[in-house]
């Protein structure tokens, strides 16, 4: 028997060789995907040419010339461009970040409200989510702006709740006057929570020690509340308020939310809540009935199979469409153009419209979009390996 | 041991069945539910009569606007008055017949399409032969017809039209990218996942403006394209996208020992594709597909922003050119969130129903 | 004869308006009995155990769990899953917590013992077991018949007076099957009360003090196993005898 290895065949490069089809095609692909995208950059270039239109980003260093109907810091129309591009960025990021607070809360309730014993509750739960989810995100944000600009009472009118006015001018809130103590209740705060997360661990170790259940949720509560209060107390106690007040025409005074606003924040919540509420029962469900089962019979109780053995898999089937509904709200609040408030694609809409520069403002919103899209993306796949279910 | 005598089966005793015994059950089993009942009840019975005295009691049928505003329930003859030019927008009064004969022939194939019964091979003859029907009848200028741009096409017809053509053209587009992602070939690989991820990223204004604005700057001089043809190209690359990764999801779900299978056949890769996989991975995402038609039916609304009036633009442009009937636009909002709401919700429920139809296959 | 320790009272039980699934069920278990319930599929065998630990509720009739009665009291609820321990034919054991924790759940949540002694009981079921060194894995990382030994001992920690089995070897693969029914004899003879829905009749006829038939929704017959699959009394006992110990 001979013992010399048998040496491999030579490659043969033919047409029937599998690799070199691939090649093949892949070569295509990309010759014929690079092919047009020259050409359709080599006719842009042409006709921007043409029309006299200037690339390059330097002209986000001019002046805006335009006045921006709200924002979180100080703008107007002799800034650059670029800074009305922050001031877009931020109005985003304020009713995106608000949003997707608010539409967890009201989402996750109308999740669960679909497993209430209550058949009323079912119901109404089941009616908001066929509502919402069948009529168009942009029908409803102007149905929603018209009742914060038309069905509101004038200003002069405001209707009042406590210290809060709401009016066709928005809704206008009493602010502290900013004082020493605000600033240490403030860092009371972070040191409470500090205190808070402190007292958790130390609980959950004692527990292990001798069983007994300590509060986890509302003593730590109260320890970063209680350290918060310590501190405001120290800075000497101010209480004085900004509150608005009812002038001739308008709210004077107090801080204060416009209808655009208002409009866009509800709007988005209420349609994105529909969807959040359909993700928060597929979770549920996806638990098997087993679960509950064992756990009962272990003699746990209802609140303790909930949050031991049901939210901990439910999560894990929650969290990425969760993410994506996230995502779509960010995304939805581009429809802000509509209805006038000033999110980043407004503001790009008026720099095209005032420079003409389409390929650059629009390249910049898909940007910032898609960097927002891409840091969730990353972070959910983050956390799915993470609390991945060990499996063989 | 004792012999044993059967005992026949028993209605419940009538305290666990029944109407009362489903109240009990499910609106006063304990306290809290029973708390619930009364405070949701309460809510309904104080809104409930308001809005039914605003919404049909105190309401206007038909008349004038003065007739409106001396009521005090709605006004829906705002809806009488100018149902056509919400339902048509700017298409002319006159050639309005030529609109609706569209539409329906466009809804009427559609609805065939979705019947088990038509699934012929014809079908597609049947849909080449239709559209360009369509589009000769819309755009006139032969034969007598008035010649109607297409700017002005607009309303109930226009939002069908960009929904289901968009919907059509994405199709191919989507397999072929979701087989793209899913190939050994990492150049075209990272090509559809690279155009995939793009698009899923950005919101579809984004991609609309784009459409708008860049498409005439990336065509060669003098080429003029319509903005019916670039809005309906924005949003089919739009949906395409997603429908791409809807039916990856399908494509995922087959089991790998058919691939082997086939292999061991014989058959080639286009042959597998469409002889094992797709006819399987297709049918298996005919829910999430129906899903993706409901999002784009919605989008469309979005297209007012570019300057093409369909449903909402179009209600937009009614409410407002006319001051007289200005203050009554909510009763307008309301009448197209009605013919939406219609549309989509049936769409969801046959979208369940072929769900359940595939379930059932699936059951021994 | 002292007090039985499961006692079923002219016991009935519907689902929905027409389904009569238990049917005047008269039943007394005593201590220490091992029971084994037989039967065709719908005949309530599983509904039957499954009202003793109150996971299923009986309309009409009393049910009473080592003194005391089941009713809505939640209290009495409480008390009788405590003493009950249940395995079940899908496992259900909990997949995002390891075995050892799996174990330690019950007794650190509800019978109020720390973590160390949780723990040491944890290990000594799993000993019994025969499964001590898989307690830090995952139970989708076990096989089947490991994953329902799992249960078992997780079932035991609670230290119960009476274990239900519902179809506990359904699930398994053949060969698992032996592993698991050589852990439930030996619990049989340790004097623990079982009842077990099964059809393993080796198993029956190895361990049962009593097997029970049951058909659409009654008690058939009741006898020692000898005597039950020697000599049937009923033609519907001789009918599903035939029919599962022919092969």
């Amino acid at each position: 028997m001979s013992t010399e290895r048998i040496a491999p065949p030579k490659k043969r490069w033919s047409w029937r060789s599998q690799a070199f089809r691939a090649l093949v095609y892949q070569v295509l692909a990309v010759a014929v995907i690079g092919g047009l995208v020259w050409y359709l950059a080599h006719n842009t270039a042409t006709n921007m040419r043409q029309r006299g239109i200037q690339s390059g980003f330097g002209f986000l260093l001019g002046t805006a010339g335009f006045d921006i109907g709200e924002s979180l810091f100080a703008f107007d129309s002799s800034e650059s461009l670029l800074q009305a591009y922050l001031v877009g960025l931020s109005n985003t990021l304020r009713v995106a970040v608000l949003g997707i607070v608010l539409t967890t809360l009201l989402g996750t309730l109308l999740g669960v409200g679909r497993f209430s014993r209550n058949a009323l509750v079912r119901g109404l739960c089941r009616a908001y989510v066929e509502a919402f989810r069948n009529i168009p995100l942009l029908l409803q944000l102007l149905m929603w702006y018209l009742f914060f600009t038309e069905v509101l009472p004038e200003a002069a009118q405001a209707w009042q709740i406590g210290a809060l006015f709401l009016s066709k001018g928005g809704l206008n809130f009493p602010i502290p006057v900013w004082a020493l103590g605000h600033q240490l209740a403030a860092g009371g705060l972070v040191i409470g929570l500090g205190a808070a997360f402190t007292w958790r661990v130390r609980a959950r170790k004692l527990f292990e020690t001798d069983g007994q259940t300590r509060s986890m949720f509302w003593a730590p509560l109260a320890l970063m509340l209680a350290f918060g209060v310590v501190g405001w107390i120290l800075g000497g106690a101010p209480t004085a308020t900004n509150p608005p007040i009812r002038g001739e025409f308008a709210i004077e005074n107090g801080g204060a939310l416009t209808p655009e606003f208002l409009a866009l924040l509800v709007g988005l919540t209420t349609y994105t809540a529909a969807f959040v509420s359909e993700v928060v029962r597929g979770g549920i469900q996806s638990v098997s009935l087993g679960q509950a089962e064992a756990a009962s019979a272990l003699g746990l109780s209802q609140g303790q199979s909930m949050r031991l053995v049901m939210l901990p898999q439910a999560l894990r089937v929650i969290i990425p469409p969760m993410t994506n509904q996230y995502l779509n709200l960010t995304k939805n609040s581009s429809l802000a153009v509509a209805i006038g408030y000033p999110d980043v694609v407004s503001i790009a809409n008026t720099a095209i419209n005032q420079t003409g520069r389409a390929v650059e403002c629009i390249a910049l919103v898909m940007l910032v979009y898609l960097s927002t899209s891409l840091f969730t993306s990353l972070l959910m796949n983050w956390y799915n390996a993470r609390a991945a279910i060990q499996e063989r | 041991m004792s012999t044993f005598a059967v005992i026949a089966a028993r209605p419940a005793p009538s305290t666990s069945s029944g109407a009362l015994a489903w109240c009990r059950a499910n609106l006063f089993h304990d306290w809290k539910t029973t708390l619930g009942t009364l405070v949701i009840g309460l809510a309904l019975l104080a809104v409930g009569p308001r809005l039914l005295n605003w919404a049909l009691v105190n309401a206007v049928w038909s008349g004038g606007y003065e007739t409106c505003q001396a009521a005090s329930g709605a006004c829906w003859a705002v809806v009488h008055e100018k149902f056509r030019f919400i339902l048509f927008g700017r298409y002319p009064h006159a050639e309005h017949w030529r609109a609706l004969v569209c539409t329906v022939m466009l809804l009427g194939l559609i609805l065939a399409s979705c019947t088990r019964a038509f699934w012929r091979p014809w079908l597609g003859l049947v849909w080449l032969a239709v559209l360009p029907a369509y589009f000769a009848l819309m755009h006139g200028g032969f034969a007598g017809l008035r010649l109607v741009e297409t700017d002005l096409w607009s309303g109930l017809p226009l939002t069908i039209l960009l929904a289901s053509l968009s919907m059509v053209m994405a199709f191919p587009i989507a397999v072929f990218i979701a087989l793209g992602r899913r190939s050994g070939m990492p150049a075209i690989r990272s090509l559809c996942t690279v155009y995939v991820e793009l698009i899923r990223g950005v919101p579809l204004i984004s991609v609309l403006f784009m459409a708008s604005f860049m498409f005439p700057l990336l065509m060669p001089q003098g080429f003029n394209i319509d903005v019916l043809v670039r809005v309906l190209a924005g949003i089919t690359l739009f949906a395409a996208a997603y429908m791409a990764e809807v039916i990856r999801g399908g494509l995922q779900a087959i089991p790998k020992g058919q691939l082997e299978a086939a292999a061991t056949l014989g058959l080639s890769y286009w042959q597998m594709q469409r002889k094992i996989v797709l006819p399987q991975a297709l049918a298996m995402v005919v829910p999430g597909l129906m899903n993706n038609f409901i999002s784009t039916f919605k989008d469309t609304s979005l297209v007012a922003i570019v300057s093409l009036y369909e449903l909402t633009g179009a209600m937009g442009m009614a409410m407002n050119s006319d001051a007289n009937w200005r203050p009554f636009r909510i009763e307008g909002y309301l009448f197209i969130a009605v013919i939406y709401f219609v549309f989509c919700y049936s769409m969801s429920r046959y979208s369940q129903w072929i769900e359940a139809q595939v379930n059932k296959s699936k059951q021994r | 004869m002292s007090t039985p320790i499961i006692q079923f009272d002219k016991v009935n039980k519907w689902y929905g308006n027409s389904f009569h699934v238990l049917r005047d069920i008269e039943l007394n278990i005593a201590q220490g009995e091992r029971i084994v319930v037989c039967g065709p599929s719908g005949s309530g065998k599983s509904t039957l155990i499954r009202c003793i630990n109150r996971l299923e509720e009986h309309q009409q009739g009393h049910l009473t769990v080592d003194g005391v009665e089941l009713t809505d009291d939640v209290k009495a609820i409480d008390d009788v899953r405590k003493k009950v321990g249940m395995v079940f034919q899908q496992f259900n054991l909990f997949p995002h917590l390891t075995v050892l924790e799996n174990l330690t759940l019950s007794p650190m949540w509800v019978g109020k013992l720390p973590k160390k002694e949780a723990e040491e009981r944890a290990m000594e079921q799993l000993r019994r077991v025969r499964i001590a060194e898989q307690a830090q894995k995952y139970p989708l990382q076990l096989s089947g018949g490991q994953q329902q030994r799992v249960a078992i001992a997780r079932a035991l920690c609670l230290t119960p007076k009476i274990m239900l089995f519902d179809e506990p070897t359904s699930a398994l693969d053949p060969e698992m099957i032996k592993e698991v029914l050589d852990v439930m004899i030996e619990m049989a003879n340790q004097g623990i009360t079982m009842i077990c829905v099964t059809h393993e009749m080796g198993f029956a006829k190895a361990v049962a003090d009593r097997v029970i038939f049951m058909d659409e929704g009654q008690i058939v017959e009741q006898n020692n196993p000898h005597d039950f699959f020697n000599n049937p009394q009923s033609e519907r006992s001789r009918d599903f005898l035939s029919k599962i110990l022919g092969h």
